[in-house]
């Protein structure tokens, strides 16, 4: 290092280490907790262990949703599908299991069948048709959501099986069984963003496609990989939403991939993929979660919770983009 | 030995031919020029060789081995390494992961999930690697898109080195470097080939190709239009060869200067 450069601050060593070991920004960390301060201060009934179990439960849907986000955004991706895939996954598992009457565990994959296949067309048209992720996923965004109308006939599919509504109600020692599945999932993702070649391969693509494909990886391969399993988690959003709602609800998951992506943006993936992490994007998805619930707890109309989603999202771009560019400056 | 044998090899894209049945070989621990004007095909059949583009015709040999259509992984496997120009680096990942990018070592975790990429031993080789370059980096761990060209140019070096390779094409690789760092990679080139590995060198600066390799091949118009022995030709006769003619008096005095 040039004598001439000052040592780096505490807070920069701090923020760089964060980044290296935990793969954390520090940034995020610091948003959610100043967050979930000022909500305690504002209501008295933020601060309180069911409240806290209610907010990993509203969540998990969008939390699963924004690990399919920050695989195809880290991969230089995007998928704008995932709200509509998930409303038709969830209306496949109900009709399988309440139209068709077939046993439970058939309505389980039929939900993330239907996403996987969904993340495939995706995968296929990005790779071998050459037409731009953001076209192929947002008409798979009105195509999934017009299926999902047509199977349920545009009417929720009600009467689940005891068995799936567990998967959505159920509380073993406690805990919501979406949290469980969302935190293994959580889990399960970043061992393997972090950790596994999948992993590194998906976020070298991300980073310079040239660079990958020179390396010898097989890029379309591996990117439609990444659609696939980002469809594949779209269903099992569907899944726990609609074991929740106890519903096959054609309608349900309009406008997640929003809160999804933002959930992964402010988590500290760069949207231009290269740099992703699923512990950031799970601290960004609890800000989304502290912020509806606050936001509720406060009487605040659901119609403004909608608008500070989008500014957050606009937000926590411009201050990435400001970073970056101060930082190519030195 | 012959390591490298190209024959006819054709590629078009489009409408656009650029390589109209190139012919080229290399022995094992030669040193090999490759020269021409801008648009005569030179990255175009690199990229042939290392897998990037498939040539519409032609065949491959490497090593005794038809190596048409195998895809770029196969074929670095098989010892074939390029040095791209734009260096073809992962900005944002750090120097280990863009040395082994591909190629990964892995390790089980609790002995029971396999494909675990073991960072450590990449961390310790990348490191090893880059000292044995003679070259200095900030921090192993940092991002490369931190660094400054020539040490960049240093981890996409490290990178083709890493594994052994048989064959490395170099694709400019002086061109955007200081005085002293251009001196470093020619002697670099000397010492693959002293190991016996075999280099392409692609560069616009004939001092260079001058003075460090055996062969000089011309390419022009998508042929290999010449094939020079170094120690028995001179900078007025590659450049003529290059420019095909014309005023060969005032290109090569340019070149003398410049």
């Amino acid at each position: 290092m040039a004598p001439e450069m000052a040592q780096p601050g505490f807070w920069a060593r701090l923020q760089r280490t964060s980044v290296e070991r935990l793969h954390i920004r520090l940034e995020s960390l610091v948003v959610l907790l100043a967050l979930g301060t000022a909500m305690a201060v504002l209501s008295p009934y933020f601060l309180s262990l069911s409240n806290f179990l209610n907010i990993l439960l509203a969540t998990s849907t969008i939390g699963v949703l924004a690990i399919a986000a920050t695989f195809v955004i880290g991969s230089g991706g995007l998928d704008l599908s995932l709200g509509s895939v998930m409303g038709l996954a969830g209306v496949a598992g109900a009709f399988v299991a309440v139209n068709l009457g077939w046993p439970s565990v058939f309505a389980v994959v039929a939900c993330i069948l239907a996403g996987a296949i969904a993340g495939n067309i995706n995968g296929q048209l990005v790779t071998r048709a050459f037409v731009p992720a953001f076209i192929v996923t947002l008409g798979m965004l009105g195509l999934a959501r017009g299926l999902a109308l047509v199977i349920s006939q545009g009417r929720a599919i009600y009467g689940l099986p005891a068995a799936i509504v567990y998967i959505g109600q159920g509380r073993p020692f406690g805990v919501p069984m979406p949290v469980i599945i969302f935190v293994l999932t959580a889990i399960v993702a970043h061992c393997v963003l972090a950790y596994t070649r999948f992993g590194h391969h998906t976020l070298a693509l991300g980073d310079s496609e040239g660079a990958a494909r020179a390396a010898g990886i097989r890029v379309e391969h591996h990117r439609r990989i990444i659609y696939t399993l980002s469809g594949a988690l779209a269903g099992l959003a569907g899944l726990l939403f609609t074991a929740r709602v106890n519903a096959g609800d054609p309608t349900a998951g309009i406008n997640y991939e929003l809160t999804a992506i933002t959930a992964a943006i402010i988590g500290g993936t760069n949207l231009f993929g290269g740099r992703a992490s699923i512990l950031g994007t799970m601290i960004g998805a609890l800000i989304m979660g502290v912020l509806q619930n606050g936001l509720t707890l406060l009487a605040v109309q659901s119609y403004y919770q909608q608008m500070a989603i989008g500014a957050v999202l606009i937000l926590a771009v411009f201050i990435d983009q400001y970073q970056v560019r101060k930082e190519s400056r030195v | 030995m012959t390591l490298l044998t190209l024959q006819g090899i054709r590629k078009s894209f489009g409408a656009v031919d650029v390589l109209h049945g190139v012919d080229l070989a290399v022995a094992a621990g030669e040193v090999v020029g490759l020269v021409g004007d801008n648009g005569a095909g030179k990255s175009t059949l690199m990229k042939t060789i290392t897998g990037i583009y498939r040539a519409d015709a032609g065949s491959i040999e490497f090593d005794g081995k038809d190596i048409l259509q195998l895809d770029p992984g196969q074929r670095r496997e098989l010892g074939i390494e390029m040095i791209y120009q734009d260096l073809s680096l992962a900005k944002q990942q750090d120097v280990a992961s863009n040395i082994f990018l591909g190629r990964e070592p892995t390790k089980r975790v609790f002995g029971l999930f396999p494909g675990f990429v073991d960072k450590a031993a990449m961390d310790r080789q990348a490191a090893t690697m880059i000292e044995r370059l003679g070259a200095h980096l900030p921090s192993i761990s940092r991002s490369v898109g931190s660094f400054s060209g020539g040490q960049q140019q240093t981890v996409a070096i490290a990178r083709a080195l890493t594994f052994n390779p048989k064959l490395v094409i170099m694709d400019e690789p002086t061109a955007a470097l200081a005085v002293r760092e251009v001196q470093s990679v020619l002697d670099l080139i000397r010492r693959l080939k002293s190991e016996g590995i075999a280099v392409i060198l692609i560069s616009h600066r004939l001092n260079d190709v001058l003075s460090v390799t055996d062969r000089i091949v011309v390419l022009r118009h998508g042929r290999a239009d010449a094939d020079l022995v170094t120690a028995r030709t001179n900078m007025n006769e590659v450049v003529s060869r290059i420019v095909g003619g014309g005023d060969i008096s005032a290109a090569a005095a340019h070149e003398q200067r410049g």
